[in-house]
């Protein structure tokens, strides 16, 4: 099992950014640590009274990773208390990647160095862009160099596994300056590297800059692809081969958090507005059935849960998920990882050949160029990337 | 004692739209009775079979209101409705043959507009007796001694002590009813003649068959009279006769000269108790049919597809239901590659069409794909047979015809001064022929064209209009066929031809539809992965050309942490999405698609 933690706060919102996150006040924060608190020991029973009557081994973490918002922003100490309480809550496994996600307008040599003491063993840090003027036109509060030191500051913290985010496509950008900031990138020598495209989100500063006309033009579709092309070339040339749509890294250093969402792992989203993915105590019986939910998106509301019955909630509120839903997950999830998905695993996990249920599918795309089969692997090809929804989009069952 | 046929009223309303005519029936119907006195005292209600009655909705085309009037004595009024559209001049015309007389609602703020005019010289046609009354007195704007004027200055008829209504507010609706009694003429007739009446509307009952809608003009006629149909030469034994209350079937006894009613007679086909033909006693006929009879004749036809392919036996079914109620609706299977399995249905005109479409999509909830209307050519081939065409892609091979031919009308178009110079020029684009311009009055003329028929079902009607801001009306008769350069027009879509989208039209028009008809067609399709040419040709030379650029990129970079949920809501949408297109080749088209390209109005 995985465990996200969601720090919804930042010190200012950027312009593109529609996540659930903005500043808030210290009473708020305070409010929402608590509840965070009271969130995870709601769980932590739950789940520890749930694995009783199978008696088996305890559920494992594998993966916990705080993102935001900008986690970073927290005292060292009030971090520290919730590794305590998960450790307390959850059996987290020794082996287990821990990742804090980090802004590099919030890294300071004492905090991380208190982050890697805690337990954290990997840090990503949204740098997005080493150009001060994209920087400033995306509304974040940190420039390049910052950005820069922060690398070296998470290293002499301890921090063996460091990843970057950079954000291709924006306004005004062209070929040249993102593959600038590519090379900065790598010169950093991180450990691992997501490259997302800018989308342009409604309701967000830039979709109102868009509107008044006082943003650059947006990259068009050629030249998106160009550089996301350029990116897999060029980095594959370094040592960091693209392992999912947006992510590169060498073997190793493949994140293991963000792979188990794709590859069908268990995980507990704690927080405003986090996801989860559990096995749950379903009726009489009390068999276990896999369950999507999600919690609520406004604070308000998120604070004042008391997270007495979380599993009980969860069901009620939740999707239960049928054969159907893990089918169709199991693919278009899968195939967002570049070694796509195994066919022999699909008819272990649902009893039935992928042709069976799949082969019309299968057999279009292939035939189109979008997707590959090699042995048991199918994958999408290079084309297939770039139009990764068209393929999965037919995927779904209903 | 005056007869009872002096005590019978037979008459329509007709008005501009928005004049208030539905109103002012509605207000006639509340201040009078459903029964006689007489009836009322028989208690003929209670030897009805009343839940036999009550699912059945009398569409509105006729309603008997019994009126005592000032002078004591009770009369029957046949208050009789008429289509309002120029596909159902035929129903109209058919409507008012089965009146005597008419009330004309004139809007006292906005005074005569284009239909006033239309509808009372169409009423005088009939010989009716056109008495006029003066609605909407209430307004403000109100100048009904000016509207009085101008109907006596531009019809020519008595106005100067037509009541001043208002039949929103109810107001001087005793005064319209009188003024029916003493206007309209009574029904002349003989009872006592052999039977002869007009059917003006027949209706189709699952219960009852076919139940035939009749204005008597001599002879009666009661259950057991055995009845004779003088076009289809049918006889039938009559089950029933009777009247129309408002909502409802009241049977009687017997229905005699001058009356309006209903019989059944276990007809099981409308195309037997057709509009306009006459009704006589089989035994003892009439010495010859009323005149005006006409077999109702498609004029425009298209294909229908249920844009579901699995429900095509819904929609068989549905235009067979349809058709137990609407002889002039025609049907018959045919198959599109691009489509699926439909059928071409022919109908009167464009109205007729969207009603039909309508009530599909209404009633049966069947989502359909029409193609684009089109009219009959009349192909003559070399080898001397002639071939009528209504579907483009029974076109034979360019080099097997030796012409076309195709239906022009003769149209009328009545108009204020004012607008004449648009109309001409509306006219004149639509490959119109000029024929004559007669001024009524100073202001006002009746302007005469031969036009192809078309050029008229598309958006003619709209685009007149339009050009006269409402104030001309339009009226056409078919004239018969002439030769025209006519050609098939074809979309390609990725090289391959596209069925339904198939046009035949003027080779003049042909290089601007075909244009207009690719320009519209890449907005409609989306990128697919490959790229997309769109072409118009005429006999194998393309005319135009767009492209669809292939598809670059459909991915979402991003997949925010475990929100597994809002991805797949994505996908599922755009799977949804792809349910709605239809595989042209290997080209994906949305089914809208079809519908916008041919959308009525917008292929000009």
């Amino acid at each position: 099992m995985e465990l996200y933690v969601h720090y919804p706060f930042c010190v200012k919102k950027c312009r593109y950014c529609d996540f659930l996150s903005g500043p808030a006040g210290e009473e708020t924060r305070q409010a929402y640590l608590s509840a965070l608190e009271r969130e995870i020991r709601g769980w932590g029973n739950a789940l520890k009274e749930q694995k009783n009557p199978e008696g088996g081994e305890p559920v494992m973490v594998t993966s916990v990773y705080f993102g935001g918002g900008t986690p970073s922003l927290m005292s060292a100490g009030e971090a520290d208390h919730l590794m305590f309480l998960l450790a307390e809550n959850f059996t987290i496994s020794p082996e287990a990647e821990i990742t804090m996600e980090c802004n590099p307008g919030t890294a300071d040599a004492g905090k991380l160095k208190a982050f890697h003491d805690m337990g954290f063993n990997r840090i990503s840090l949204g740098v997005q862009s080493f150009d001060d003027g994209e920087l400033a036109l995306l509304g974040r509060i940190h420039t390049a160099r910052q950005a820069a030191e922060a690398v070296s500051l998470a290293r002499d913290a301890g921090f063996m596994n460091v990843n970057l985010d950079l954000m291709s496509a924006l306004p005004g950008q062209d070929l040249r300056h993102w593959m600038k900031n590519l090379k900065t990138a790598v010169s950093l020598e991180p450990d691992h590297l997501s490259c997302y495209s800018l989308i342009l989100e409604e309701g967000t500063e830039f979709a109102g800059m868009q509107e008044a006309g006082t943003l650059p033009a947006f990259p068009d579709e050629e030249l998106d692809r160009r550089m996301y092309h350029e990116t897999g070339a060029f980095l594959s040339s370094r040592g960091y081969p693209r392992y999912e749509i947006s992510n590169y890294a060498g073997p190793v250093y493949e994140c293991r958090h963000n792979t188990g969402y794709w590859q069908g792992e268990e995980y507990l989203g704690l927080g405003l507005g986090a996801s989860s993915y559990l096995s749950l105590p379903a009726g009489e019986g009390g068999g276990l059935r896999r369950v999507r939910f999600r919690n609520p998106d406004s604070i308000k509301e998120y604070v004042a849960r008391d997270f007495r019955n979380v599993s009980e909630s969860a069901l009620r509120e939740g999707h239960v998920q049928t054969p159907d839903d893990e089918m169709e997950e199991f693919m278009f999830l899968g195939l967002r990882m570049i070694r796509g998905i195994d066919t022999e695993e699909f008819r272990r996990k649902f009893g039935q050949p992928i042709g069976e249920i799949y082969g019309d599918v299968i057999r279009r795309h292939v035939a189109d160029g979008l997707l590959c089969r090699e042995g048991t692997r199918m994958f999408l090809s290079e084309r297939g990337l770039d139009l990764a929804n068209t393929v999965m989009a037919d995927f779904m069952l209903t | 004692m005056i007869t009872e046929q002096a005590r019978i009223r037979n008459f329509c309303i007709i008005a501009h739209i928005d004049h208030g005519k539905s109103t002012l029936a509605d207000r006639m119907i509340e201040k009078t009775g459903v029964l006689t006195e007489r009836e009322m005292k028989d208690q003929v209600l209670d030897n009805m079979d009343v839940e036999r009655e009550r699912g059945i909705t009398i569409k509105s085309q006729a309603v008997r209101l019994i009126y005592k009037a000032q002078d004591g004595q009770e009369y029957t009024f046949n208050l009789i409705d008429t289509p309002g559209h120029v596909d159902f001049n035929y129903e109209v015309s058919r409507s008012l043959a089965a009146c005597d007389g008419a009330l004309l609602v004139v809007d006292a703020t906005q005074g005569i507009q284009a239909q006033t005019l239309a509808n009372t010289y169409l009423a005088m046609e009939h010989d009716l007796e056109v008495f006029p009354v003066i609605n909407k007195i209430d307004l403000p704007s109100a100048r009904p001694e000016e509207v009085k004027q101008e109907i006596e200055d531009v019809i020519g008829i008595e106005a100067a002590d037509a009541p001043e209504i208002s039949a929103k507010n109810g107001i001087n609706i005793e005064a319209v009813l009188e003024e029916v009694v003493k206007k309209i003429p009574a029904p002349s007739g003989d009872a006592d003649a052999p039977l002869k009446a007009l059917i003006f509307d027949s209706l189709y009952d699952s219960y009852r068959g076919v139940i035939v809608f009749i204005r008597l003009r001599d002879g009666r006629i009661r259950k057991g009279t055995r009845v004779r149909f003088l076009s289809s030469g049918a006889a039938e034994e009559v089950v029933e006769v009777g009247y129309f209350g408002p909502g409802r079937f009241i049977p009687c006894e017997e229905l005699s000269a001058g009356m309006v009613g209903y019989f059944t007679a276990s007809i099981k086909n409308i195309r037997d108790a057709r509009v306009g033909d006459t009704v006589t006693e089989d035994g003892r006929p009439c010495d010859k049919a009323l005149p005006g009879y006409k077999p109702a004749q498609p004029m425009v036809y298209a294909g229908l597809y249920p844009q579901d392919t699995a429900r095509y036996p819904e929609l068989k079914d549905a235009l067979e239901k349809f058709q137990l109620n609407d002889a002039s609706l025609s049907f018959e299977p045919e198959t599109s590659l691009a489509l699926g399995f439909g059928f071409r249905c022919g109908f009167l005109g464009l109205l007729h069409m969207e009603v039909v479409l309508e009530r599909l999509e209404r009633d049966y909830d069947l989502d359909i794909i029409s193609t684009a209307p089109g009219v009959v050519y009349k192909v003559y081939k070399q080898d001397g047979t002639m071939l009528e065409v209504t579907n483009p892609s029974n076109l034979p091979d360019p080099s097997e015809i030796e012409h076309m031919e195709e239906p022009i009308v003769s149209a009328e178009i009545m108009t204020t001064a004012d607008y004449i110079g648009p109309i001409m020029q509306l006219c004149q684009s639509r490959r119109g022929v000029y024929l004559s311009t007669e001024y009524i009055e100073a202001t006002r003329a009746i302007l005469k064209y031969e036009l192809p028929l078309n050029e008229i079902i598309y958006d003619f009607f709209d685009a007149l209009k339009s050009c006269s801001r409402g104030y001309a009306s339009f009226d056409y008769e078919l004239k018969g066929y002439v030769p025209s350069r006519l050609v098939k027009l074809d979309i390609l879509v990725n090289r391959e031809q596209v069925d339904a989208l198939s046009f035949i039209v003027h080779e003049d028009g042909a290089y601007e539809r075909g244009r207009k008809m690719c320009e519209k067609l890449k907005d409609e399709i989306p990128r697919q992965l490959f790229e997309v040419p769109i072409q118009a040709a005429v006999g194998g030379r393309v005319i135009a050309r767009e492209t669809v650029k292939a598809m670059r990129k459909d991915v979402l970079a991003k997949c925010y942490g475990g929100d597994i949920t809002r991805k797949k809501k994505l996908l599922e949408k755009q799977k949804e999405g792809k349910k709605r297109m239809q595989m042209v080749g290997s080209v994906e088209i949305p089914k809208e698609a079809f519908m916008n390209v041919l959308k009525l109005g917008d292929t000009k």
